[in-house]
């Protein structure tokens, strides 16, 4: 694999006498998602303010393409700083501004923009995260979602080549925590980003996810794909995970890729005999969907898909599981069907709609 | 008793004057590289808009609330002093006594005093705040150097309002001596503005406005100071610290106004 863009050695770092990071070593590649689960209060936010040096180690080195962030020049430095952006867990909105102001103030202050270009990318952005109606309005009107995606238009708004991002769905409903890692995904595919996230919220972020990074007890205790993770075993590791993803997908009603496979092995792998069945896909392409209704829109009819999948297929025996952001699969056994139609999509003047089969 | 346990009774006020002593050597110190290091960005680029905002706050804000200060100290002064000067047979001297106790000395500091109260808390309390909820550390993550774009503005700002400020009490406080010696208690009014003239010196303004600032310094580095450090306190955190921090600077603000008015009298005099 390629050098690492941010890569940690032997990091420690503590308060008073209470030691948060205990020797950390990751890795971070660039043009990838990176997600940092763990506990709360393992120090994930702590980590990721060593990144955007907030905070600076006790021992050890963080390295930014090979080179050691502490050795430095100032002028290094800066150019290091200005190709990140952080998104704090608390927003950390400036409650005396408006929405405008606060994602216009990086470009005012650190770029030599005119005022007319800055409105205009400014407004971009605003567009992008659906905040027409709160342009003028101060963070302390808004709602807790609606200052989320403040913050994430002040991250993007400089188009930094890193995203640091403290827990961006934290607070959300299902629909809106989906489009926020979705759009995550999607500027990252659009802009090439690397993003280093924090998210609680399995299985939404393992969809959008290249690698995934447990803090444990202050050291990484693992770094890796999806996959890898669900072969990794630690009997605390598993229980937290587990406890962490539930029986449930929020968003869709659907079971948990994690029960999806427990039931799957316990029907199918472990009858032998049972070799009849049927898997059937459904995809819809949300990135197009979200282009021309919106992204709360998009989720909703995924929603509404997996609510409808749930009735027709729970009721033959089946059980379903989201696979990727815009994947459902569903398995039924014990059924030999070559063609199942269950669902249409239809083209309604400027929006897709989700009809039965006649 | 242990003779070690009474040796700890012994030394423990001194273990105290020292630890307090050392905390305030190391507060100064520290306040006055954060002065100089603020100071120093004012003349950056892009500062002149929030310079001109703080202003208007600092300086625009506080002047009704100084010249209703400086008009009843004047109104109160002529009083005082004529009651007084009457004694002595000498009440047409009123307006020199007056004029250079305002000018010299009541005029800078009351209106520091009064400005700490209306504006310098609520520089420490913004801040405070600001630094509670990580806005600071926001600016940090985003190339913006905290101390040029929120301290620099209110230390440029105290520096040009405080002499401006002073300038007016000074001019209404002259107005309240006139309303209450002249009009009220009927010193000649063709006396009283000639004593004026006649007594003040050019010395007498630039020592008042050297002693403004002074203190626009002083208390715009120690209100801005306070709250921005109000997450390093160790005896409480949140909004507590806040008023812990505002009040602080409110105290300390008063306290060296004082403290440094007498060093300045005692230089010019």
């Amino acid at each position: 694999m390629d050098t690492p863009l941010i890569e940690f050695r032997d990091v420690v770092k503590g308060f008073g006498d209470r030691t948060i990071l205990n020797g950390v070593d990751l890795k971070i590649y660039k043009g990838q998602i990176t997600t940092l689960i763990g506990k709360s209060g393992t120090g994930k936010s702590v980590l990721l303010k060593h990144i955007i040096g907030l905070l600076s180690p006790d021992s050890g080195s963080i390295l930014f393409d090979g080179k050691p962030v502490e050795n430095m020049t100032k002028k290094e430095l800066d150019n290091y700083k200005s190709r990140i952006s952080y998104m704090f867990q608390s927003n950390a909105l400036f409650d005396s501004m408006t929405v405008f102001e606060n994602i216009s103030l990086p470009l005012q202050q650190t770029t030599r923009m005119r005022k007319k270009e800055i409105t205009t990318r400014v407004m971009n952005r605003i567009n992008q995260m659906e905040l027409q109606d709160v342009v003028h309005r101060y963070p302390s009107e808004l709602s807790g979602g609606m200052q989320k995606r403040v913050a994430l238009a002040r991250a993007l708004v400089t188009d930094p080549e890193i995203v640091l991002f403290d827990e961006p769905t934290t607070g959300q409903d299902p629909i809106r925590r989906n489009s926020i890692l979705t759009m995550i995904a999607r500027y990252k595919k659009k802009f090439g980003f690397t993003a280093i996230l924090i998210s609680h919220d399995i299985p939404d972020m393992f969809f959008i996810s290249d690698r995934i990074l447990l803090l444990w007890e202050g050291k990484i205790a693992f770094q890796g794909t999806y996959e890898e993770s669900i072969a990794f075993e630690h009997p605390m590791i598993d229980e937290f995970l587990h406890s962490l993803e539930g029986f449930h997908d929020e968003l869709t009603g659907l079971l948990s890729k994690q029960a999806f496979r427990m039931r799957y092995d316990s029907i199918l792998r472990r009858r032998q005999k049972e070799k009849i069945f049927t898997a059937i896909l459904f995809k819809l392409e949300l990135d197009q969907m979200c282009e021309l209704m919106g992204s709360d829109l998009a989720f909703q009819s995924l929603r509404t898909l997996g609510e409808y999948i749930s009735k027709q297929m729970d009721a033959k025996g089946g059980f379903s599981a989201r696979q990727s952001m815009e994947q459902i699969l569903t398995i039924l056994p014990h059924t030999e069907i070559p063609y199942f139609p269950i669902l249409k999509w239809q083209r309604h003047k400027q929006c897709w709609m989700i009809l039965p089969w006649d | 008793m242990k003779t070690s346990d009474q040796n700890s009774i012994l030394l423990s006020p001194f273990n105290y004057l020292g630890k307090q002593a050392l905390t305030t050597v190391n507060n100064l110190g520290a306040a006055t590289i954060f002065f100089y290091k603020s100071f120093i960005m004012i003349f950056r680029p892009k500062q002149i808009t929030e310079i001109l905002r703080q202003v208007y706050r600092i300086g625009a804000k506080s002047a009704n609330i100084v010249m209703l200060v400086g008009l009843f100290t004047g109104m109160v002064l002529g009083l005082q002093l004529y009651y007084a000067l009457v004694k002595l047979g000498s009440e047409g001297v009123l307006g020199s006594v007056l004029a250079l106790s305002l000018f010299r000395e009541l005029g800078p500091v009351l209106t520091a005093i009064m400005v700490t109260a209306r504006a310098g808390s609520s520089m420490t309390a913004e801040i405070g705040i600001q630094r509670i909820t990580e806005q600071i550390d926001a600016l940090h993550t985003m190339r913006i150097n905290p101390l040029r774009y929120l301290v620099s503005p209110r230390i440029a700002a105290s520096i040009i309002s405080f002499p401006l400020l002073t300038a007016f009490f000074n001019l209404i406080g002259l107005l309240g001596g006139y309303l209450t010696g002249v009009l009220l208690l009927g010193v000649n009014s063709g006396a009283y503005f000639h004593r004026i003239q006649s007594s003040l010196e050019l010395s007498d303004i630039t020592g008042g406005i050297v002693k403004s600032l002074i203190f626009g310094a002083i208390v715009s580095t120690i209100c801005c100071y306070q709250g921005y450090f109000t997450h390093m306190r160790e005896e409480s955190s949140g909004a507590r610290s806040v008023s812990i921090s505002t009040t602080s600077a409110v105290v300390l603000s008063c306290v060296l106004i004082l403290v440094s008015d007498y060093i300045v009298t005692s230089f010019y005099i």
